[in-house]
């Protein structure tokens, strides 16, 4: 049997101001990780990446990582992703000073 | 101070130009990032995780107050007020968006300075000692010949790809204020049994994932010598190393692998075809650069201001105990301002900071400002007379603690909080460990002691050449901490040794303390510091107090 598969996200980054993006379902880039496509297929997840990059005018280094639906959305798994949702832990700077 | 040239004037300018128009094709989408990324390395310009991050160029450290306040005022217009001084001598923007870094750059041309060979596998900001010109101790100004060795290598047409990243550094004592030791190729000024000058060469330094000790490869060159025998080193590496594996391509590991005897005599058989192609004229460079670093015209002044404050004030005593080093000229010293309050981000200034610094560098110390791997900020020319002035104006801007060379001083690189490259976070844990020494008020009492951290294998943050360093590391998805004991960046120089299982980021604190205070009961006295106990009891007792149960259990 084949492993069980991480359900994913797509991440990415921002072109024009490196802010990290998430891909919704609906093919919009949104700044807030609740807002991504929650992807529970092997296939439709490297789909995903492959739409991602073909939007590179827009965003930089597209990836999938691994998350988990929680109540709002979708979740971040590992500690790097869920810095990313917030910003960094020494000053009050990126995401989290915008919340 | 370090100028621009002709030449640098010129193709700064038209590297800017280029960079505006490569911006615009990426913006606009004729460029793929795959096409656009080399071009903005080549150009400082990294993705972080939050954001891009601009790497600035502080070439031997060396700035003027002209200099810093332009740093100051790109930190307000184009990033969110503060700027990050690195472990490199650089500095580093840390919110900067992609549309502005043309503007940013030429605001940096403006001052003559730039981001080229921060990145890439070129040869990098060559580095030196922070005292230049100013400690005691030297035999000479290690930075002529780190602005040499700069402009013979920028846009070398040899020297552009390199199978890795290459970095120089010049120290000028016997001392080692530069960690000559870890670097690729290290040039100390030194003087022979006759009195000449020359250079002894340190070659395959580095930290990173293979931490080696640079090797001697010769004791004395003579001073013409220099460009010819650097040239052959090269070359050697670029004709033997290794190009299969990222990891295999330094130079340490074609040292490592062919010997030092075998390098050296291929660098003497290079060196000897090499020479005569050098018609002398890298002399005549020298003899100019030279002139651009003149010393400062010393101030003659009575040195009551200073010796009154010394009595009165405890405050300044302290500062002026810990953070003063020696001067050549004894009415004058070395003031190392901190920017490591304790619980603040190690490296950081924020722009009102720097125009402080500035403004105190043009009104008392001949206008020279220089940046320390350490991360700190040095006044390197400043009559005591003058002190007592410049330490109250410090006071009110955060600028004024006393730790330099202390637990609390320490070497931390950005980690997860900003590098796209970590596994785990620094600089919370150097602030905890900062805050928390404070608090025990145990520092001067510590004494001497050089802690790192990096937040990644690629040591940034020299862990491997920390009394303690402290690695970070991912374990199954949570961060976790490795220390390792016994580590040193002089003259000294050694890599650390690991000193057992990894903390989680909860128990890396109290394991500090316990290693602290550990040391504190074994030293012989508080003249013994931690290095010199480790070096005289070995690692036994520093890794009982770092482990209280393993030993507990071995016992029972
Ligand atoms: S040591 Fe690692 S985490 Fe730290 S700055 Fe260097 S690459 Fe980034």
């Amino acid at each position: 049997m084949a492993r069980k598969f991480t359900p994913k996200v797509v991440t990415a980054n921002d072109l024009l101001d490196g802010d990290v993006i998430y891909l919704t379902a609906t093919n919009e880039w949104s700044r807030d990780h609740a807002d991504a496509q929650l992807i529970e297929d092997e296939a439709l997840a490297e789909e995903r990446l492959a739409h991602a990059a073909g939007d590179f005018a827009r965003l930089v280094g597209p990836y999938l990582a691994d998350a988990v639906a929680g109540e709002n959305g979708p979740e971040p798994v590992h500690f790097r992703e869920a810095f990313r949702t917030r910003g960094p832990s020494n000053y009050n700077h990126g995401k989290q000073a915008e919340a | 101070m370090y100028k621009y040239n002709e030449f640098d004037e010129a193709f700064v300018r038209e590297r800017n130009r280029q960079f505006a128009n490569q911006v615009e094709r990426r913006i606009d989408g004729t460029l793929t990032e795959e096409e656009f990324r080399p071009l903005r390395l080549m150009n400082g310009l990294y993705l972080q995780l939050h954001a891009y991050m601009l790497r600035v160029a502080i070439p031997y450290g060396t700035l003027d107050s002209a200099k810093m306040r332009q740093l100051a005022m790109i930190a307000d217009k184009f990033d969110k007020g503060y700027g990050h001084f690195t472990t490199r001598q650089n500095i580093q923007y840390n919110w900067p968006k992609l549309p502005e870094v043309p503007a940013i750059l030429d605001a940096l041309a403006d001052v003559e300075m730039h981001a080229l060979q921060t990145s890439g596998n070129t040869i990098r900001n060559v580095t030196s000692d922070h005292f230049a010109g100013a400690a005691a101790d030297e035999i000479a100004d290690p930075r002529p010949v780190a602005e040499l060795l700069r402009q013979w290598s920028t846009d070398h047409p040899e020297f552009q790809f390199l199978g890795r990243k290459f970095k120089f550094a010049v120290g000028a004592s016997e001392h080692d204020r530069a960690v000559l030791r870890a670097h690729d190729v290290a040039v100390q000024i030194v003087k022979n049994d006759a009195g000449e000058t020359g250079y002894k060469i340190f070659v395959g330094g580095g930290l990173g994932r293979t931490p080696m000790i640079g090797k001697v490869l010769t004791d004395f060159l003579p001073a013409k010598d220099l460009l010819p025998y650097c040239e052959a080193i090269l070359t050697v590496y670029n004709t033997l190393g290794r190009r299969d594996n990222k990891y295999k391509a330094r130079i340490k590991i074609t040292v490592h692998e062919n010997g030092i005897d075998e390098y050296r005599r291929l660098v003497d058989e290079q060196f000897a075809l090499i020479r005569p192609t050098f018609s002398g004229v890298d002399q005549e460079m020298l003899k100019e650069i030279e002139g651009h670093f003149p010393a400062p015209t010393y101030i003659n002044a009575p040195l009551d201001a200073y010796d009154a404050a010394y009595e009165a004030d405890p405050v300044f005593r302290a500062w002026a105990d810990t953070n003063l080093s020696a001067h050549k000229n004894d009415n004058y010293a070395i003031a190392t301002i901190s920017i490591k309050a304790h619980g603040e981000t190690p490296g950081d200034a924020t722009s009102e900071q720097m125009r402080v610094m500035a403004d105190l560098a043009e009104e008392y110390a001949h206008n020279e400002l220089r940046i320390s791997h350490e991360q700190n900020v040095i006044l390197p020319h400043v009559h005591k007379s003058n002190l007592p002035a410049i330490h109250a104006r410090l006071k009110e801007h955060g600028l004024a603690t006393a730790n330099f060379g202390l637990i609390s001083d320490i070497i931390a690189c950005p980690g997860m909080d900003y590098c796209a490259l970590a596994t785990a976070r620094s600089i919370p844990v150097a602030q905890e460990i900062a805050l928390r020494f404070d608090e025990l008020k145990l520092e001067h009492e510590i004494g001497e002691l050089k802690l790192k951290i990096s937040g990644c294998i690629n040591a940034c943050g020299h862990h491997h050449v920390g009394h303690i360093g402290i690695l970070g590391l991912d374990r199954a998805g949570v961060e976790n901490y490795q220390i390792t004991l016994g580590g040193d960046g002089s003259e000294n120089a050694a890599v650390g040794e690991r000193a057992g299982p990894g903390f989680a980021y909860d128990e890396l604190v109290p394991a500090i303390e316990r290693l602290i205070k550990g040391y504190l009961e074994v030293r012989e006295d508080a003249s013994e510091t931690f290095i010199q106990a480790y070096r005289r009891l070995g690692s036994a007792p520093f890794k009982a107090a770092l482990y209280p149960d393993a030993t507990k259990k071995n016992a029972a």
